[in-house]
């Protein structure tokens, strides 16, 4: 029997909780996070070996230039010959890294499910209609303050499996790139004021409530187009060995 | 300024991420191309048909610049144009198959013969970073290798199958557990 909402609800109150308690702070998921049960045989068990190597390889990182996007690839709405359908909306904001410093034209890819709350790929069964006019995937290089921009429209709701009545909460994934490979960072923004946000074990593997809070983009009303979009702000910062953000110039 | 936290990649990257010749990284022909292929295996020794790999590597010499290029897109279709077969962007991407297999062909990077992954999956919540380190004369001087006891250090060698033909498998959990590593 899958486990029940209250139940997976109670194990996330009970890491809240353990985090508390140790008192250390952690900004990212804690790979073995069982409430989220796809974890479970999917995470090392063995610590991770540091590495302090200042000729370390991943201290340098890929490049994508002009080739590797088109201006199109920006604005999800128009990929297709009508348009889709759904609350169009902007998301906007800076890629950072962890001394403020913008990420310039670095690749920025996003991808979600329509507003339907279904993703264009065989195996989403949820039965939500698929749109003709909207795939659901974009990409784009920051600009020299770091800045991305992307149209879309509101990504629905969805069921998973995780447990009995389990909705993922309205998320965009977004890929990033800084300029060390040790930067990458693949997440989800969430939508401020969504009343799944507590229920997600997938979200909630973020024990820091802070950097949890980090993960929902805000509404920004000058950011709405009159009579086209309602606009959201979210800026993310990468993070990365001390060395790539202490040191200036590196 | 404080991160923002990892989340997990999720089973439904496969129209967004993956891109028409990831695993292509050596030049179309080039005659010192080598094949790099393996499997991402659970704790339980099953295949992980949704994980996906990616790969940065020093150029033959040894130079970390990368270029742009590796997912060229065509302005005509709005599709993904492929690489253009002569630049050497260092970077590749590929998807696990049903079956938890991936392949890569390439050159070997100049320095410690090592390519630096990153691995994605559906339930794991924050990337793990690795390394595949080709068999080559320099694998002795390196530092990580030589802080890791032999049994934990021969999860990060490749095993040549075949003149130019490479084996790493990846396993995230169980006794053969690869070694991940920790850069911050
Ligand atoms: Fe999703």
């Amino acid at each position: 029997m899958p486990p029940t909402q209250q139940s997976i609800s109670e194990e996330i109150a009970r890491e809240h909780e353990a985090y508390a308690r140790a008192g250390s702070v952690r900004h990212h998921p804690d790979r073995g996070y069982a409430p989220y049960r796809s974890s479970l045989l999917r995470h090392p068990r063995q610590p991770l070996v540091a590495v302090r190597d200042p000729e370390a390889v991943e201290l340098s990182g890929p490049a994508f230039g002009v080739t590797d996007v088109t201006e199109l690839d920006g604005d999800l709405t128009r990929r297709h010959t009508g348009e889709p359908l759904g609350e169009r909306i902007v998301v906007t904001g800076r890629v950072l890294d962890r001394a403020g410093r913008p990420v310039r034209g670095q690749l920025v890819e996003i991808w979600q499910a329509n507003a339907s709350g279904r993703y264009a790929h065989q195996r989403d069964q949820h039965p939500a209609p698929l749109d003709p006019n909207f795939t659901g995937a974009g990409r784009q290089l920051t600009d020299d303050q770091g800045t991305y921009r992307f149209t879309t429209v509101k990504p629905g709701a969805y069921p998973w499996r995780n447990h009995t009545n389990a909705w993922r909460p309205a998320h965009i994934h977004f890929s990033l790139f800084g300029t060390a490979f040790t930067q990458r960072l693949v997440t989800q923004m969430y939508f401020p004021g969504d009343p799944l946000l507590p229920y997600d074990p997938i979200l909630q593997s973020v024990t820091d409530d802070a950097a949890r809070a980090r993960l929902v983009a805000t509404y920004d009303h000058d950011l709405s187009v009159p009579e086209q979009s309602l606009g959201y702000r979210w800026d993310i910062v990468l993070d990365g060995p001390a060395a790539t953000w202490i040191e200036e110039g590196r | 300024m404080l991160p923002t936290p990892s989340q997990t990649v999720g089973p439904f990257y496969g129209y967004a991420l993956p891109f028409p010749g990831g695993g292509e990284i050596a030049p179309a022909g080039h005659r010192d191309t080598v094949a790099v292929h393996g499997r991402v295996l659970d704790g339980a020794g099953e295949a992980i048909p949704d994980a996906l790999l990616e790969v940065w590597q020093p150029a033959p010499d040894g130079s970390r610049t990368g270029a742009p290029g590796s997912l060229r897109r065509d302005p005509v279709t709005g599709g993904f144009a492929g690489r253009d077969g002569v630049t050497f962007t260092g970077f590749g991407r590929v998807a696990t198959d049903a079956d938890g297999h991936y392949s890569l062909r390439t050159l070997a990077p100049g320095g410690v013969p090592y390519l630096s992954v990153c691995l994605f999956a559906r339930g794991l919540l924050h990337h793990l970073f690795t390394r595949i380190y080709l068999p080559g004369a320099d694998l002795a001087a390196d530092p990580l290798l030589a802080s890791l006891e032999p049994g934990r250090r021969g999860t990060l060698l490749a095993a040549e199958e075949a003149p130019g033909t490479y084996r790493f498998d990846l396993r995230l959990q169980g006794p053969e557990e690869t070694v991940f590593l920790d850069f911050n």
